[in-house]
């Protein structure tokens, strides 16, 4: 029984809804993957196979998914949030299991048109799960340690299963898109201090102990931290992506050498090119113009969020958007952070542009939550 | 969970708080992000576009030509051949399909192959070559090449390849290359950038794989330059590789080849060593496999096949195979109890058929005994009892020794696969590894070559060689590396008196020349060729007492696997040796039916450098032999077919 019923007359009914979707976020979404679509045509050396065509479908297919999943009220989808939890974990656990019984490193379910991987789906069943759980804890208890400690549980367990994978990006991106949730929830700032503190203290510790007897990690470990911190120390080696890719970069200019001109991408020196690493072909054929305004379209998203998101006064709605603006940041920052030698090569794809099936249909369902949060919004 | 208004409001106010904070703080990252972007490409873009320029400049490797392999003659065993393949590049071609259609008129192409090359073709870009076909033959490429302007896109490519003219002949020894695989490469810590190159070829068993450092050669490098679809412009400069060492074997081929058609499908081996050098001339095992089928990399059902066989083709039997050398064994305890002085020619022993050691019965092969033995006749009848009686005077250590001098349980270091130790046994050994302590009964089995004592065909061979000349020679089987001959090791005199050997040897040439010799029927009656030898049947079962006291199951009547292993040792000639010879068949039945015809045929083949003149066998087998003889021929490659001038 929740202040939502009186409100409930004045949400659109029917095909009205499609009138009062955020459709400026629509348009947002796909410029994005507009770019994305060129920048694959291109990669391919002017081609729509192998890489461009199916993106194009996908995009087709996860507009559809976005509109069917805005069109279904917002409460319905607070009611499954924490069954769509658990059953990601259960996925998660599965594709664990099915890995160890003998398929290699595999991360993923056949299901016959595309290859789904349960730790995409995590990101975004985590994001409702804890929304829904601070929609129902009462404000005053929020930042009761009891109360904290259940979230922070319902980040660890999944971020473990996908760190076993061993996929430390994505564990990333668990972590701190769960943290986001909880930050706006309103947790007190306290714990946040003191989890960066005891982070910033195991770092230095691990950095401390290289060399002793008590050493934290292993000596490959250790190394790639060192190529991540000085690129130029193994250019062939582990450092080739990082160099590679900041040549590509920095050779775009101003406005770049023009559209499939980009001498890195073509002749096969960038690796990943058409997923992880795309960013860097936009930004050597179109310079630096070009890649400003990627990342300007990504602003827009976000702030076009934060909009929706205030605009709400429902809770539960309020804290499932900002928290999959907060994920879809952290997508596009951490991989420009990458590709630019800010950040570590962890796999991160770049949210709509790079190719990958996966990534595209579960960033689609998310947006759908988030227009249905704005279509249902309480008026 | 009922809220009340107030608490509602009052927690969305602080999410709005919050929210703006967080909206901030991702502002700010994101102008960092432009900062740093606005950094690398507009601060710092000259000094990128110089790297992106050097980029276009690519170096790559230029595969050296794998050293050749000849025989102690110059003919070739293994060499490079140009292997021609088609590649397509879908930009260039346009119409794919139409294109790949007007091919499969002039060349004929693999479904298979086809299937991966589109599927490489779809997940590539379009510049990038794919392979549409590959080892096609000369006349399939100049078709294409004719036919060059009706086919865009496609392109014929000359690459070399690795070819065994004398297919299974040499397979054993050469072995054979094939592309590399991520396992060889997981196995090399620091691997020689040409090993990356798809499709290079190492070598993966026999000579080609221990003498890979010699072969392989370096590579060589060009610098091209590549425009801005990647298509190569021009060289820039060229630096050439160094091609890897032809290595002379000192294997004669025409011998080999004899050898490896004699045996035919037999599961058996050959060792011919020169007396003199210790060069090998034949290191035969059968049945052979073609090595070339393996290069490209070899077919499912081709390699079950293979090893799916029971006579284990893939095997180099003679040098990898051990067996118990049986009756092959008796000139080394003879040896012993003659150096120890336990015997000499004159003394004999009484053979009842069997003799009774702390309650076990060991028997002779031939049941009825053989009455009064000496040495001589001991040798050439094979009486097993004259050899435990001398055994158990003499005991294993000297034995031991005497075998260790003659190079039985050592390994010789030869560039083939898996060379054997065998295993010549001690007291220390059994204790040691078996952790029993030797008992009179090994002793007496050791006797005659059977229990622990194991012996490669390449071991009996080296110790009939030194007996026939007392020198101690090792085997030889690289002649030259490179054109520089490979000194042997010069062999010293043994540590055994030559009287004795003189005895032996005497007692060998009974072997094969005596009509009572059990190699008789195998004699050579030229004259200047005189074989001696020794027979050799070794048990690869128990035989029960039951099973003696109803008779000994005959050989011909055991499954094939379970029947005695066949084999003869000889030199020849007899006055002045020049070759020693070991063979072995696998379950052959007895060595003076199974192994002694095919030692003969060798030896003869060996010392005529030829086929041999029916005159040198006795008359009654000449019929047999002059068929035997023509059949071969057809077999064995002729030397105008293979020789090949060495410039």
């Amino acid at each position: 029984m929740s202040y939502l019923e009186y409100t409930v007359k004045h949400v659109p009914t029917g095909l009205r809804k499609v009138l009062h979707l955020n459709w400026p976020l629509v348009l947002l979404l796909t410029a994005v993957t507009g770019v994305g679509f060129l920048m694959l045509y291109s990669v391919a050396g002017g081609s729509f196979t192998p890489w461009a065509e199916p993106q194009m479908k996908r995009y087709a297919l996860g507009l559809v998914l976005m509109l069917i999943v805005a069109m279904v009220p917002i409460w319905f989808w607070r009611s499954v949030s924490g069954a769509a939890y658990l059953a990601t974990l259960l996925l998660l656990v599965l594709v664990e299991v099915m890995g160890s019984v003998g398929m290699g490193a595999q991360r993923w379910i056949d299901l016959g048109f595309m290859r789904l991987q349960p730790s995409e789906l995590m990101k975004i069943t985590l994001v409702m799960s804890l929304a829904a759980y601070y929609d129902w804890l009462p404000a005053r208890k929020t930042s009761k340690p009891l109360w904290v400690l259940l979230p922070v549980l319902m980040i660890l367990i999944p971020t473990a299963l996908v760190l076993r994978q061993p996929d430390l990006g994505t564990s990333i991106l668990l972590i701190t898109g769960g943290a986001i949730v909880m930050f706006m929830a309103g947790v007190h700032w306290a714990y946040f201090a003191a989890v960066i503190g005891l982070a910033t203290g195991t770092v230095v510790a691990v950095f401390q102990s290289r060399g002793t007897d008590w050493q934290l990690l292993k000596d490959y470990q250790y190394r790639r931290i060192d190529t991540f911190l000085d690129p130029s120390s193994d250019p062939l080696g582990a450092g080739y992506h990082i160099t590679q890719s900041k040549i590509a970069l920095g050779s775009g200019g101003w406005t770049g050498r023009g559209f499939m001109q980009g001498t890195q991408s073509r002749l096969n020196f960038l690796p990943e090119k058409h997923t992880d690493f795309i960013f860097t072909t936009l930004a050597e054929e179109f310079g630096f113009v070009g890649a400003a305004s990627l990342l300007s379209l990504y602003v827009l998203i976000i702030l076009f969020c934060i909009a929706s998101a205030l605009a709400n006064r429902d809770r539960y709605s309020a804290l499932l958007t900002l928290g999959i603006a907060g994920a879809f940041f952290l997508f596009f920052a951490v991989n420009m952070s990458m590709v630019m030698g800010l950040a570590p090569v962890v796999g991160v794809p770049l949210p709509l542009v790079s190719y990958g099936g996966s990534a595209m249909l579960v960033l689609m369902i998310a947006f759908g939550l988030v227009q249905s949060a704005h279509v249902h919004r309480p008026r | 969970m009922r809220k009340s208004p107030a608490e509602i409001g009052e927690s969305h106010v602080r999410l709005s708080r919050r929210a703006l904070l967080l909206g901030g703080a991702q502002l700010a990252f994101v102008g960092g992000l432009g900062l740093r972007m606005r950094y690398l490409q507009v601060e710092q873009a000259d000094q990128f576009r110089l790297l992106a320029e050097e980029n276009r400049i690519n170096i790559r490797l230029i595969p050296p030509a794998r050293g050749e392999l000849f025989d102690r003659n110059g003919i070739v065993l293994a060499r490079n051949e140009p292997s021609y393949r088609i590649t397509i590049v879908r930009e260039d071609a346009g119409d794919v399909d139409a294109v790949i259609g007007r091919l499969a008129t002039l060349v004929e192409l693999d479904p298979d192959d086809l299937d991966r090359a589109m599927t490489e073709m779809r997940r590539s870009p379009p510049f990038l070559p794919v392979t549409l076909a590959d080892r096609i033959s000369w006349e399939e490429m100049s078709r294409v090449a004719v036919n060059a302007p009706a086919l865009p896109g496609i392109t014929p490519e000359v690459g070399l390849s690795r070819y065994y003219p004398l297919r299974g002949d040499l397979a054993h020894v050469v072995g054979y290359v094939g592309p590399v695989s991520d396992y060889d490469l997981s196995k090399i810590e620091d691997p020689d950038p040409l090993l990356r190159i798809p499709r290079f070829q190492i070598g993966k068993v026999g000579l080609e794989a221990k003498l890979e450092d010699n072969l392989r050669g370096k590579a060589g490098s060009k610098r091209v330059e590549v425009n801005a679809v990647g298509r190569v412009m021009r060289e820039l400069d060229r630096r050439e590789g160094q091609p890897g060492d032809d290595v002379q074997l000192t294997i004669d081929q025409q011998l080999q080849s004899y050898t490896q058609a004699r045996l035919g499908e037999e599961s058996a081996s050959v060792v011919v060593v020169d007396c003199r050098s210790g060069d090998l001339l034949t290191v035969a095992s059968s049945p052979t496999f073609d090595p070339n089928l393996f290069v490209e990399g070899i077919s499912v059902a081709d390699y079950r096949a293979l090893t799916e066989n029971d006579h284990r083709p893939l095997a180099a039997k003679s040098v990898q195979g051990t067996y118990p050398p049986g009756s092959t064994f008796k000139m080394i305890t003879a040896l012993a109890a003659l150096q120890e002085g336990i015997v000499n020619t004159e003394d004999t022993v009484w053979c009842p058929g069997h003799l009774e050691v702390s309650n076990r019965r060991f028997h002779c092969w031939k049941r009825a005994g053989h009455g009064h033995v000496d040495l001589g006749q001991a040798l050439r009848e094979s009486c097993d009892v004259y050899f435990y009686e001398l055994a158990l005077e003499v005991g294993i250590d000297k034995i031991a020794a005497i075998a260790e001098q003659l190079g039985l349980g050592v390994r010789y270091d030869l560039p083939m696969s898996g060379v054997a130790r065998g295993l010549n046994p001690t007291r220390g050994w059994k204790e040691t590894v078996r952790g029993e302590s030797w008992v009179i009964g090994d002793t007496v089995n050791a006797s005659i070559g059977q229990g622990f004592v194991l012996a490669s065909p390449l071991q009996l061979a080296v110790m009939t060689a030194r007996l026939a000349t007392g020198m101690n020679i090792s085997p030889r089987l690289v002649k030259s590396l490179n054109g520089i001959e490979q000194p042997g090791v010069t062999p010293d005199k043994l540590d055994i008196n030559e009287n004795h050997l003189r005895q032996i040897r005497r007692g060998m040439y009974a072997v094969s020349n005596h009509r009572r010799g059990t190699a008789y029927g195998s004699r050579i009656i030229e004259d200047n060729y005189r074989l001696a030898g020794k027979t050799g049947t070794s048990q690869v079962r128990n035989i029960t007492a039951a099973e003696r006291a109803r008779g000994v199951t005959r050989n011909e009547d055991l499954p094939w696997e379970r029947r005695d292993h066949a084999l003869f040792v000889n030199f020849a000639p007899y006055e002045n040796p020049e070759v020693a010879v070991a063979v072995v068949v696998e379950h052959g039945g007895g060595g003076s039916k199974a192994a002694a015809p095919i030692a003969r045929d060798v030896t003869l083949q060996a010392l005529y450098g030829g086929t041999p003149p029916l005159a040198a066998y006795p008359s009654k087998d000449r019929g047999r032999i002059r068929t035997q003889q023509e059949a071969l021929e057809k077999l064995v490659p002729g030397r105008e077919i293979t020789r090949r001038d060495r410039a």
